[in-house]
């Protein structure tokens, strides 16, 4: 998902401390909140750190491809609504390292990882959003492939990341309904119209699928973050709930997914799909996608910009608690 | 590039009024004014608050989850500060 590159190997390391270790798996296991002071397995302080500041740059930089329509969004209805999405995306950035920062990492740290190329974003923001079209299939398919993943993580063993996804979960649903209103209207309107909306679904589909990660067969970090209680579901389990959720909604205006082999298995109550391209998400992830580099230095350059402003604010700061201490003395 | 650290601050909004204020959460400002607008646009868009409170996040002084049985197991014991501990004749009814 936000966090896919979690997906790739690590080596576990040994039991630091077996007894320490099953006392806290046995909270884990009765369902009790692990909070920022209590003693944890290293190897569950890194994961966690890995997956939520990976989440957080996922919502940082998402704000790109949909600020790019910002301007150009086609009434003043649409434009506020994006504004305060995109908004939204940097709070949720905002949570998000909030609570990567009470374990105990810095957020100059993980801004430095992600400004740097060695940390992962979600692979799904390194496609480019042509048309206005692509605006409500983001909506809809890459905020509702969210909410598919993002509600389980409400319930995650770690308190701070449950509680900032709870906030998260909040705000998503206005998202996904603004996205698929956008598409409703696109469907409902000229043909051109409904084409440009046909278009961008065969675009994002594929992509919002590979948003879950790599299948179970090939997903080497999800026992230790299912034990853990950090994740609940597989990727398959939840790809499959986001596609028999959406499938219907695209029936419903008109659209077909791209996909020649999806069909309704009876006995199982599931839409199937074809194979998953997933030496495209490997390329994606790997920084090969059509705007890994746009993103990147994009971040880099306003994160440039900004230095001055920051500079300043702390060096005012500074002034006036002089200034205080002066009067004070 | 070696830039000074931006303050964290810790965030505490009161929803309603009757309501005390609740941790919300975090944010990194320079000083108080400017966290208390950051607070404001992280964790307010949509009516959740009232009245915003933001502490430098070093000035909390926390409890060690390692001294937790010391210093809040002892109250277990002590069932005798709850009403239920007395009994009081069926009669006078509640109390
Ligand atoms: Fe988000
Ligand atoms: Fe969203």
């Amino acid at each position: 998902m936000y966090t896919q590159a979690l997906n790739t190997k690590e080596t576990v390391t040994a039991a630091e401390d077996p007894a320490r270790e099953a006392r806290f798996q046995a909270r884990i296991d009765a369902e009790d909140r692990i909070e920022p002071n209590d003693w944890m397995p290293e190897a569950y302080r890194r994961t966690l750190v890995r997956q939520i500041s990976q989440h957080a740059h996922s919502e940082i930089i998402g704000m790109q491809p949909e600020g790019n329509w910002i301007t150009r969004a086609p009434s003043l209805r649409r434009k506020a609504a994006l504004l305060a999405k995109v908004q939204d995306e940097g709070g949720h950035g905002l949570y998000l390292y909030a609570a990567a920062e009470t374990l105990g990492v810095s957020r100059e740290e993980v801004t430095d990882q992600l400004l740097s190329g060695r940390a992962k974003y979600s692979s799904i923001f390194n496609y480019p959003t042509l048309t206005w079209a692509d605006i409500g299939t983001i909506g809809w398919l890459v905020d509702g492939a969210a909410i598919m993943n993002q509600i389980p993580l409400c319930r995650c063993s770690y308190g701070p990341y449950a509680r900032a996804m709870i906030r998260i979960c909040r705000e998503e649903s206005f998202h996904q309904r603004q996205g698929y209103e956008i598409m409703v209207t696109l469907a409902n309107g000229t043909p051109e119209q409904k084409e440009m909306a046909q278009d961008a679904l065969n675009r994002w589909w594929w992509p919002s699928l590979m948003m879950f990660g790599p299948p179970d067969t090939a997903s080497q970090h999800s026992d230790k973050s299912m034990q853990w209680k950090i994740k609940r579901f597989s990727n398959d389990e939840l790809r499959q709930k986001f596609i028999d959720a959406t499938v219907p909604q695209a029936r419903h205006i008109g659209l077909t997914m791209p996909d020649p082999d999806m069909r309704f298995n009876e006995a199982t109550g599931h839409w199937e799909h074809g194979p998953i391209d997933w030496e495209e998400f490997k390329r994606v992830i790997a920084g090969g996608g059509p705007c890994n580099r746009q993103r990147l230095t994009h971040r880099n350059k306003v994160h440039a910009e900004g230095a001055w402003v920051r500079e300043a604010a702390l060096a005012f700061a500074e002034k006036e608690r002089a200034r205080t201490q002066q009067k004070a003395a | 590039m070696t830039e000074a650290p931006t303050p964290l601050w810790e965030v505490f909004v009161r929803s309603r009024n009757g309501l005390a204020h609740k941790h919300a959460g975090s944010v990194h400002a320079a000083d108080a004014q400017m966290a208390l607008q950051a607070a404001r646009d992280v964790y307010t868009r949509r009516g959740e608050g009232l009245s915003v409170w933001v502490v430098p996040s070093n000035a909390i002084t926390a409890s060690d989850p390692a001294d937790r049985e010391m210093l809040f197991e002892p109250t277990g014991s002590k069932i005798y500060r709850h009403p239920t501990f007395y009994e009081v004749p069926d009669e006078v009814g509640h109390m």
